[in-house]
């Protein structure tokens, strides 16, 4: 088996991979690095991103202000030192960005401009038009290209980790293009996969989005945390789960159920704000949980519009003008023509909540480290925890650029501490058992099981019992299909058994990634007795800080259900409060 | 809802399998509001799992579905089926090495972006703790629509010049390169300079324009071509015709 030997090997080449890999290569230009990604950099999804990133810059804010925003907005769920840590960073990373030439959107006077996001007290949100990840994505990229030291390995998928003595030491992946396994050697591996939003039908996620770092990290035995928490964002097109900015409603746009009342007043939200005055942390600007949930209330009350993909709200922007639209939300108007037919100039868009984030992941701590030696993760793969039971809009583009870095800086350590180079009999082990499983998997015959019928059911799962509000009944449910679904996987027979560029082979191993994912999310919920930012509980609507002011952590088991346990919270100084999104602050 | 059965003929290339490629014919039934996209991955799930083609975001941003539509180059996410009453026949992207089905081979663009340099390239270093540059809204316009490059391919697909001399180095990277000589910031298009004047740079271009006519993000890479054309010609002159202004 061919080998390719490196110091770090990142996986994944997303905005936290490319960050992380550029950090390394100005840290030490002798680091062999290897940028290890299933699809080009460019593909990766953080391009997909809209509205912006948070990072106090103007006279008015404060780096108080974003911590507190932050921690209330996650319902006291997030580590308050590795917020402390977010904070303080963000506006170095976002004026670095500026300094690699990111265009951002600008005052007249030439200083960078902020938008208003939903959550935040103050305006603190960077963007570039209604495309900041697209452009923070392809500003890494490009940055990247002058680096010698970074060598990519674009369209290689990560099967496995390797190990050796309890640490991390490299891993397997397939070459997409020949089929071939290659064994990548690393004293040190970051993690920058990405979210697992395709475990559920009705998503914002591309298609790559499909958990592959989380599993590999949670099969190596670092536990998932909170993967309870699945973020629904408010407005996705009600066709294709297409998602349209929440700059929608930071420039002034307004959600109206089919009375033509702004009913988010009537789920604490209000009172009722002028229309085009957008105030902040209120009605249209308060959290994605929180809007979400209104959404969900106003439906089984009959108040939402029929359309023929199910019932939608109304995005109301006319009032912004077609000006604004077009100089701000250019991609959202798009969108809106292409895939429904709806000018938001002239009309109101139909919109409902659609999964969009997952603020669970591959527990790590503060410096990005796992519990595994040697391996780091950073981005939405990772859970620091920022982000606690509900992340704020604009965000999660910020965790990726301070904690991308952050993990490249606590790998470029470790590798100084000394940690030594692997056996080579525990590696050529392990990648031969990586590879002889790919075979397996391949080769099989007499499989009963499909990737698209499994794929399938295990969405429908997910939608019906792991959505906005959950029960015990239903979650039970959940947790008993996954662990069949699971079992079932291991009778896949794929249609195709050719090596160069097998997607059907490639599916089923994202297949395999998700339903690890979907049951981590399953049993951690069923675990969670209370309502906490995107965790609802029909059974049990309260918060309970006594029992669940706790991080869930899901341990993995090849044959079983994952084991749950739970990690205090990092509590500096903030004491959980009350979120008020009334209005009635200052 | 309303339904229509739809056939389609897509490219089909396996090189472990077949000599050389082949159409094969689905036909799919298919909500009317569906891009080509959607009827591909119909096919994938429901009849055939063997297709091969890349795609992920759905929404005309990440790059991935270029191929060709009847003939023109197009993102599959972005085709919708109401635009195609009759037979709909998918193609790999044209002058691109078929990797499998329609998969096609992009190394050639990816080395030639690097070629360019397509980073900044600080007028004035800074250090990061002193803030940023100031860039006036009329600034960030001067290169703005260069940057929406997504790099599809789409252009690469529609240039006859890069089919006839593959060492051009073509739209995209053309414009990128040339979106970083319009920053405001950059102080490095002498150094892009020898790449995008060399031969196979923007002088290979006869400006027939489809680059432009097919680019989804409406770059328009024939105009941004036609910038460095210009810029360039005025370096010669100032040259050759002006010695005393290179110092």
């Amino acid at each position: 088996m061919e080998t390719i030997r490196a110091d770090v090997a990142i996986i994944g080449a997303g905005g936290a991979g490319l960050r992380a890999a550029i950090a390394l290569a100005q840290a030490d230009p002798k680091l062999r690095i290897a940028l290890v990604s299933k699809v080009y950099p460019m593909r990766s999804h953080t391009c997909a991103a809209e509205g912006g990133a948070a990072g106090v810059i103007k006279p008015d804010d404060s780096l108080e202000h974003h911590f507190n925003d932050t921690v209330g907005g996650g319902d006291w769920l997030c580590d308050q030192d590795a917020v402390d840590y977010l904070v303080q960073e963000a506006p170095r990373e976002l004026i670095q960005l500026e300094h690699w030439g990111c265009p951002w959107s600008r005052e007249p006077n030439g200083s960078v401009a902020v938008r208003p996001f939903g959550g935040m007290k103050k305006q603190r949100t960077w963007f570039a038009a209604d495309k900041s990840g697209f452009h923070i994505l392809h500003t890494l990229f490009q940055t990247s290209l002058q680096f010698p030291s970074i060598q990519r390995f674009d369209e290689f998928y990560a099967t496995e980790l390797l190990l050796d003595e309890g640490r991390c030491a490299g891993l397997a992946a397939i070459e997409i293009r020949s089929g071939q396994m290659r064994r990548f050697d690393a004293r040190a591996v970051v993690i920058c996969g990405g979210g697992a939003g395709r475990m559920f039908p009705f998503t914002t996620n591309g298609a790559i989005k499909t958990g592959d770092g989380m599993a590999l990290a949670y099969r190596a035995g670092v536990p998932l945390k909170d993967m309870e928490f699945v973020q629904y964002h408010p407005t996705g097109l009600p066709s294709t789960g297409t998602l349209l900015t929440e700059a929608c409603r930071g420039e002034g746009g307004v959600l109206v159920n089919k009375n033509g009342r702004r009913f988010l007043q009537d789920y604490g939200m209000g009172p009722e704000t002028p229309l085009g005055k957008p105030v902040l942390k209120t009605m249209e600007l308060g959290p994605r949980d929180r809007v979400s949930q209104a959404f969900w209330q106003e439906q089984k009350k009959g108040n939402m519009i029929a359309t023929r993909w199910g019932d939608a709200m109304l995005l109301d922007m006319r009032h912004l003008g077609e000006a604004k639209i077009n100089e701000r939300l250019p991609l959202v108007r798009d969108m809106s023509i292409s895939y429904m037919g709806v000018d938001p100039v002239t009309d109101p868009v139909p919109v409902r909540p659609v999964v969009h984030y997952m603020m669970g992941g591959i527990h790590t701590d503060k410096r990005a480290a796992t519990t595994l030696p040697g391996l780091f993760a950073a981005g939405e793969c990772a859970c620091v925890s920022i982000n606690g039971a509900n992340r704020l809009g604009s965000n999660s583009l910020t965790e990726l650029l301070v904690f991308g870095r952050r993990a490249a800086l606590s790998a470029a350590e470790y590798l100084q501490s000394g940690a030594r180079a692997a056996s080579e009999s525990a590696l050529a082990a392990g990648a031969n058992a990586a590879q002889a499983r790919i075979r397996e998997l391949l080769q099989r015959s007499g499989g009963t099981e499909t990737v698209a019928g499994l794929r399938k059911e295990m969405m429908h799962t997910m939608e019906q019992n792991a959505g906005i509000y959950r029960t015990h009944e239903g979650l039970v449910e959940a947790c008993a299909k996954l662990a069949d679904l699971r079992r079932r996987y291991r009778s896949i027979e794929l249609h195709d058994r050719t090596n160069v560029f097998n997607t059907d082979l490639l599916q089923a191993l994202e297949l395999g990634s998700m339903l690890d994912c979907a049951e981590a999310v399953a049993q951690s919920a069923l675990a969670r007795k209370e309502s906490r930012g995107a965790h609802q509980r029909l059974d049990f609507v309260e918060r309970d800080d006594r029992n669940f002011l706790r991080h869930s952590l899901a341990h993995f088991d090849s044959v079983s259900s994952p084991r749950i346990d739970y990690l205090d919270v990092v509590i500096t100084k903030s004491q959980p409060g009350v979120r008020d999104y009334s209005g009635g602050h200052e | 809802m309303s339904e229509r059965q739809v056939e389609i003929e897509v490219l089909r290339y396996n090189p472990e399998k077949d000599k050389e490629p082949y159409f094969q014919r689905y036909s799919v039934t298919c909500r009317e509001e569906w891009v080509v996209l959607d009827a591909l991955n119909h096919i994938k799930e429901t009849i055939d799992p063997t297709l091969s083609y890349r795609w992920s975001c759905h929404m005309a941003v990440c790059g991935s579905c270029g191929m060709m539509v009847n003939g023109e180059p197009k993102l599959a996410c972005k085709s919708f089926l109401r635009d195609y009453p009759g037979l709909i026949r998918v193609e790999p992207l044209r002058h691109f090495p078929v990797e499998r089905d329609l998969v096609t081979v992009i190394d050639d663009f990816v080395a030639k972006l690097a070629r360019v340099k397509p980073y900044l390239i600080p007028k004035e270093p800074k250090d990061v703790a002193a803030g940023e540059y100031r860039q006036t809204p009329a600034q960030l316009k001067r290169y703005k629509q260069f940057t929406l490059c997504i790099n599809c391919m789409l252009c690469y697909a529609a240039c006859p010049e890069y089919g006839l001399i593959p060492q051009y180095i073509g739209p995209a990277a053309l414009s990128l390169a040339h979106r970083w000589n319009e920053d405001s910031r950059d102080g490095g298009r002498e150094q892009r300079q020898e790449e995008l004047a060399a031969t196979e740079g923007v002088w290979e271009c006869s400006f027939v324009g489809a680059c432009s006519e097919v680019c989804p993000e409406h770059v328009d890479p024939a105009a941004a071509i036609q910038q460095v054309k210009i810029k360039s010609t005025i370096d010669w002159y100032t040259e050759h015709l002006m010695p005393w202004r290179n110092k």
